[in-house]
């Protein structure tokens, strides 16, 4: 379970070859996007207390590196999935944050047009495939991607993101074993930040000594765990299962340690009563990922506390741009209400023009 | 002659013929490959096509249906067999959530253009556990589509359709209409070469004057049994619509059979509660009103969980006689 003990030193891992072949600016780069992330979501923060954005708001402060540094692998046929605290993965794949945050606004330029909210981000075209509201409910899906890629001979891999209270669900177990005996080229990582909800790892799950990923043992199946406050660390574990998926069309379950600093949603009252204050302030300031890469970058000569300052400024400024772009953009019509329920309705197709689809009035 | 095969034999021939057509069409179930289905509807197709198109899984239904959801998003066109559509209980959130919404919650950034099809009856005494008849419930999700064929012919111009609909298809089957064999003209004889029915559209059934009993699936076959017999014993020219497709529906069809007999009865093996009958009933009382001369009746399942003894799980489901005894109450 998650423990303020864990390795912070800076990790060997920089000579792995996919970290080696960073360049400083592909550096920067991975902290920029991570600052971007904590930006946007100390901006959503703000305007939801404001009354601007509804329902829950899950966020991604404190795990920035886990979509960061794992997404920053990915080729043109490698796609991701993830649950419902799916801004950061959104924000990594290239995703705008005005897209991004009209949706919690739940407007129309918001990039599922208002339709989804905070835990419904889709982006196809940047691989992808959201945003789900249901725990566990994607991990079938990100098998199904896997399963698409494969039949369809392209080499790639499915990226599939869940929390470690997923990994109690049915459909979870269902989808590693299908990805073990059908050779799906699927990679699971669990997000593990120690809680499931309010609910610890101690109270929620029995797993092995090794950690929740070494219940992969059980499918035959290759597993990994990774300190996530590690970018190089990261990149270094998240790459191999990569390979093995390219290579092999082998699945594999990574466990990334990671941790939250806030609650498990804006509206978790508790967040500061099943976690001690302690704790979680020991995470906040010794185990921050962006503290953490910003020092190794400060360390290899590649950032100065300038740099640093400007690149959150920049970021800072590029999240209030989105909040007012948010703000100004339309609701969208009732009559939308209608639209992007029936393929074959939005597309005025016989088959949509066939029959009564919809029974409101 | 006109050529006649089972009901069974039309669906293969639909999901054989979709699988030549669409390199993209595979089929994914339990026992459907090696084990030839079963209830024989796959028979064959995995000797035909082989292991990339025709695969059995194991018995995971949220996990194969949900990787099937998320293989559809990306372009494939699965066709899931339960072998039991009762089993979609346990696959109920990819079901009911994802294969409905995600079109939904992308802004129409996607679709899923899946199939999920197998037996959908009671009255096979295997207990309340198989014998579900979930119509009305995923019919009333918006995003999904249920269809329900009740003869052999329209099962196989359904199911190609089915399959090439860009939105996730919920087809539902009987095991007691497997062996019905009817009239299928094979695509020699058509002039179009094939035979593809659209979704969404009734078909009158038998042709009457005196009331219209309206069904889907099952239900549809003892309409007709049961026109049958207002005829011969009381002189009652009954309608029968079947109208094939839960959701969409052909609210036209339903209103022009009333207005033509301005009575009706609808007849499912449904529970009543929120059955397909009272949105059907409601309808029509809200939009041909002032057409009816009687009260519209609903003939349903006696509202219990299937009950295993043979003897009364006959009595549960509607039978051609109740239907004969409410129609005569009415006219």
């Amino acid at each position: 379970m998650a423990s303020p003990t864990r390795n912070t030193k800076s990790s060997d891992l920089a000579d792995a070859p996919v970290n080696a072949a960073l360049s400083d600016e592909d550096k920067l780069e991975l902290l920029r996007t991570m600052v971007r992330i904590r930006r946007f979501e100390q901006t959503s923060l703000k305007h939801y207390h404001s009354g601007s954005i509804g329902g829950f708001l899950h966020l991604y402060i404190g795990q920035e590196s886990v979509a960061a540094g794992s997404i920053s692998l990915l080729g043109e046929n490698d796609h991701v999935i993830t649950a419902y605290r799916d801004h950061g993965h959104a924000l990594a794949v290239g995703m705008t944050m005005k897209e991004c945050m009209a949706e919690l606004f739940g407007k129309r330029t918001g990039c599922s047009k208002g339709k989804g909210g905070s835990m419904h981000y889709f982006a196809p075209d940047k691989n992808y495939w959201g945003g789900h509201g249901i725990v566990g409910g994607q991990t079938p899906l990100g098998a199904g991607i896997a399963f698409a890629l494969k039949y369809k001979g392209l080499k790639g891999c499915c990226l599939c993101y869940l929390g470690d209270g997923a990994i109690n669900q049915g459909a979870f177990h269902e989808a590693l074993n299908l990805a073990e005996l059908w050779d799906l080229p699927v990679v699971y990582v669990i997000e593990n930040n120690g809680y499931s909800m309010g609910t610890s790892q101690a109270r929620s799950s029995a797993f092995p000594e090794q950690g929740l990923a070494a219940r992969a043992e059980a499918y035959g199946m290759a597993w990994d765990k990774i300190d996530g406050v590690s970018i190089y660390e990261i990149r270094a574990g998240v790459q191999k299962a990569i390979e093995r998926a390219h290579s092999e069309s082998k699945p594999t379950l990574l466990e990334i340690e990671t941790y939250r600093h806030k609650g498990h949603s804006v509206a978790d009252a508790n967040a500061e009563k099943y976690r001690t204050k302690e704790e979680i302030q020991k995470f906040m300031t010794e185990h921050d990922p962006i503290e953490f890469w910003k020092a190794t970058l400060i360390e290899e000569g590649v950032l100065t506390e300038e740099k640093f300052k400007a690149i959150s400024k920049e970021a800072g400024a590029e999240a209030d741009e989105a909040a007012e772009f948010a703000e100004k953009s339309d609701y969208p019509d009732e009559a939308e209400i209608f639209d992007d329920v029936y393929w074959e309705v939005d597309n005025n197709t016989e088959a949509g023009r066939t029959g009564r689809h919809f029974f409101h009035k | 002659m006109p050529r006649e095969i089972s009901y069974r034999k039309a669906l293969r021939e639909g999901l054989d013929e979709e699988l030549a057509r669409d390199e993209n069409v595979f089929i994914i179930g339990e026992e459907v490959a090696e084990y030839n289905g079963a209830y024989k509807v796959t028979e064959g197709l995995w000797k035909k096509w082989g292991d990339k198109r025709v695969i059995d899984a194991p018995i995971s239904e949220a996990g194969f249906i949900g990787m099937g959801i998320g293989a559809s998003m990306f372009g494939l066109r699965p066709v899931m067999e339960l072998m039991f559509f009762s089993f979609a209980y346990v696959a109920f959130d990819q079901m009911m959530n994802n294969a409905s919404s995600c079109r939904y919650m992308s802004g129409g950034r996607l679709n899923v253009p899946i199939v999920v099809r197998g037996p959908a009856n009671g009255g096979t005494n295997v207990g309340a556990t198989h014998s579900h008849t979930p119509e009305n419930i995923f019919a009333n999700m918006p995003g999904l589509k249920v269809v329900s064929p009740s003869d052999a012919y329209d099962a196989k111009g359904l199911i190609k359709s089915a399959i090439r609909d860009n939105d996730p298809v919920y087809f539902m089957e009987s095991t007691l209409l497997y062996g019905n064999v009817g009239e299928v003209p094979s695509n020699d004889e058509l002039e179009e070469g094939e035979l593809v029915i659209p979704i969404g559209k009734a078909k009158v059934k038998r042709q009457g004057t005196d009331i219209s009993l309206i069904a889907h699936g099952g239900a549809a076959v003892t309409a007709l049994a049961a026109a049958d017999l207002l005829e011969e014993k009381h002189g009652i020219h009954a309608e029968v619509l079947d109208l094939r497709s839960i959701r969409p529906l052909d609210d036209e069809a339903i209103m022009e059979t009333v207005r033509k007999t301005h009575r009706a009865i609808y007849i499912e093996e449904n529970k009543p509660f929120c059955g397909i009958g009272a949105q059907v009933s409601s309808m029509i009382m809200e939009q041909a009103f002032d057409d009816l001369d009687a009260p519209v009746l609903r003939i349903a399942s006696a509202d219990a969980p299937a009950i295993y003894s043979p003897p009364l799980e006959k009595m549960q489901l509607p039978t051609a006689e109740e239907i004969v005894e409410r129609a005569l109450s009415i006219c």
